[in-house]
């Protein structure tokens, strides 16, 4: 797919209305890549003019400063602050509430001013405004659908609301989990957890958290959040439910129901 | 007159002790690292409110607020009975409202009989729900020894003032019918509920009832005294400090983390070397390995843990199996810093014990295993951040010592060579493009 950089939009004295910060994981990871495709689909498909940084965007060093390393996410946050900068940019939207908490709210006293969006505060105003276009009968129409709400937006920003709505635009029955909202349990992967083995226990948090999803009897499984999609994913495998439960991303569910589009092989 | 020798003498002893304790208890929580709590005074006192006064988390679990409140709403209210009867204590009066009160006086005291009712009530419940009812938060191992049997006290001297409250009313209001002594000055008639005690109490001759009014009023208002000295050795010491502790709460988004002002400036240096000042010298110390390097908030947030286990209950590694227990962090922190603190008064300044928060009271397992999902956090009714604390020291482990999983190494310098926690190249960045 043809994606605007960043640079060359400078190069040409174009500004664009939104950066879009990808994420290392929607980067890198084949499963979040998926997410970060459906999520282009439908920037292109509402036509706004967008960029993204490529290969000049680096880790936020959020992972780092949450493992304790301090100097490691200091210097990856001036790099990255320096080239925001630069490029004066102003909004920012990104499908990780990792990156979207660390670039809301430790960049600003680092000089890193942004309006920063998590894509499912995006993608609810697109829909409140219409100007995301759905199929009339939608596939997920009646479809049970249980949402797992991530940590970094959650709790740690209060969003809890946004991503339901969009889901609710699908037409789909939206369940819940016991453990929801504000009480809802943690998918295993943060404050770097992602990147280690867990301790000794009696299970795997994500184990834990996919029973409890696989539970309610829903078909989809919906995250908001690159990690909580892979972690969910490993747990429905371990499960060997992944013939009849999937982990979806809320911009890949969209993005399968826009109306211009036939079943984007893309994704 | 000798009563109220002897009240005065109780009185005075009862407070100076608790002062000298809380001026203890201050001094231990300014050993932590100055942090600035002053802004946004409004907002602190609306959450001050909220949530000490109006408890408002607690009724995330509506059942037990309920039960909670009975005992809490009794803990505030009678204290205006408190306060007559510290005032007859000191004049040697008797019933020292009833007069200038008249009606209402029967009707406060109405109130105040059926709070110590519903306290009763809920301390019975409580009891019977932290040690019969298999309930994980209360049957776990944190609580083991003195945290487990300080619980259990407390709910019992609960009781047992309660029933006191109301066993010398219900003396009093018999002798009134009696006319018998002083008692026939104030004639307040029977209470709505103490007079249920009446057929137990009325074989007793009116000098034996006296007898047990004044008993049952000295133990009263002795054991309000002593409950007060106890606190500092308790985890009781929440009914006093939620209140600062709600006044402090942290008002920034709960996924922010505390900046490093002294790193910050280090990487700024050391990326452009004009700006760094001469003989700027390197920050001393990264994170916390003891109480000293947390802040004084995180002090505070240690006395005012009444280790209900909330956090601990909702904490996902715990749930799993981990060794984590945010509710441990905090009773570590608190017995550390008491540790600390009485070094510090035996010695003048801290003498040295071998010992520290980070690996004597907190293992390296403990914080491993946070996924930094602010669940604690949430949960708190008194606005304790455990996770602050986990984070610091965790600080500690990987800047003081280089002490990380091999797969978080390999993730650092993943980060710093590749720009990406994972091995690959930078230059693949935007591969997804061509999918």
């Amino acid at each position: 797919m043809q994606v605007p950089l960043m640079s060359e939009c400078f190069a040409k004295g174009e500004e664009p209305e939104i950066l879009f910060w990808v994420g290392c994981s929607g980067s890198f990871d084949q499963r979040a890549q998926r997410i970060t495709r459906a999520f282009v689909l439908i920037l292109q498909h509402i036509g706004i003019r967008y960029a993204i940084l490529g290969n000049e965007e680096m880790c936020t060093g959020d992972p780092a400063r949450r493992a304790g390393n301090e100097f490691l996410f200091q210097m990856m946050a001036y790099q990255n602050i320096r080239l925001l900068n630069n490029y004066h940019i102003r909004r920012i939207v990104t499908a990780c509430p990792h990156c979207f908490n660390i670039l809301k709210n430790e960049y600003p006293e680092l000089g890193g001013n942004y309006e920063v969006i998590h894509h499912s505060v995006f993608l609810q105003q697109l829909l409140h405004e219409g100007r995301i276009r759905l199929k009339e009968s939608g596939s997920f129409k009646g479809k049970k659908i249980v949402y797992h709400d991530s940590c970094y937006l959650g709790r740690a920003n209060g969003i809890y609301e946004a991503p339901r709505k969009v889901l609710e635009a699908l037409d789909a029955e939206l369940i819940e989990m016991k453990r929801c909202r504000s009480k809802g349990l943690c998918c295993g992967a943060g404050g770097a957890q992602m990147f280690k083995e867990e301790e000794k226990g009696t299970t795997r948090i994500n184990f834990e958290r996919t029973r409890e999803a696989l539970d309610t009897g829903a078909g989809i499984v919906a995250s908001a959040c690159p990690f909580c999609n892979t972690m969910l994913t490993d747990g429905v495998k371990h499960e060997e439910k992944e013939d009849q439960v999937k982990v979806m991303d809320i911009a890949e569910l969209i993005a399968a129901d826009l109306a211009d589009l036939s079943v984007p092989g893309i994704l | 007159m000798l009563q109220q020798i002897a009240f005065i003498l109780l009185a005075g002893t009862a407070v100076l002790l608790f002062s000298l304790h809380a001026r203890r208890i201050r001094k231990n929580i300014l050993m932590g690292r100055d942090e600035d709590y002053s802004e946004n005074a409004g907002r602190r006192w609306r959450n001050l409110l909220l949530l000490a006064l109006g408890q408002k988390k607690m009724f995330r679990n509506p059942l037990v607020a309920l039960l909670h409140l009975f005992i809490y709403a009794g803990f505030i209210i009678i204290n205006i009975e408190v306060l007559e009867i510290s005032l007859d204590g000191l004049l040697g009066t008797h019933r020292l409202f009833a007069g200038p009160l008249g009606q209402l006086y029967k009707g406060l005291i109405n109130g105040f009989e059926f709070l110590a009712l519903a306290v009763l009530f809920a301390c019975v419940v409580f009891l019977f729900r932290r040690n019969i009812l298999k309930i994980r938060r209360f049957f776990s191992h944190d609580l083991d020894g003195w945290p487990r049997s300080d619980a259990n006290y407390i709910l019992i001297a609960e009781i047992l003032l309660m029933i006191l409250f109301l066993t010398f009313n219900a003396s009093d209001t018999l002798l009134q019918g009696r006319n018998y002594g002083r008692y026939a000055s104030n004639l307040t008639g029977n209470f709505a509920f103490s007079q249920w005690l009446h057929p137990l109490l009325k074989g007793f001759s009116s000098k034996q009832l006296a007898d047990l009014e004044r008993t049952c009023w000295w133990l009263h208002i002795a054991g309000i005294f002593a409950f007060l000295n106890y606190l500092p050795y308790s985890k009781h010491l929440h009914i006093l400090l939620a209140f600062p502790n709600a006044y402090f709460t942290r008002l920034l988004p709960e996924g922010k983390m505390r900046n490093m002002k002294s790193v910050q400036q280090e990487v700024v240096y050391a990326m452009q070397p004009e700006h760094a000042p001469a003989g700027a010298s390197p920050p001393v110390k990264f994170g916390a390995r003891d109480v000293f390097d947390l802040s004084w908030r995180n002090l505070l947030d240690a006395y005012s843990c009444t280790e209900c286990g909330r956090c601990t209950a909702a904490c996902p590694a715990n749930i799993t199996g981990k060794k984590l227990s945010p509710r441990k962090i905090m009773m570590d922190t608190r017995d550390r810093m008491e540790e600390v603190g009485k070094n510090v008064r035996r010695n003048k300044i801290f003498k040295p014990d071998g010992k520290q928060l980070l690996y004597d009271y907190i293992s390296e397992e403990e914080l491993r295993a946070c996924t930094s999902c602010n669940a604690c956090v949430e949960e708190c009714p008194v606005s304790i951040s455990p996770l602050e604390i986990i984070f610091e020291l965790r600080r500690s482990l990987i800047m003081e010592e280089s002490k990380a999983p091999q797969e978080w190494n390999a993730m650092f310098s993943n980060v710093e060579n590749n720009f990406a926690p994972w091995k690959f190249s930078p230059d693949e960045r935007d591969a997804w493009k061509n999918a």
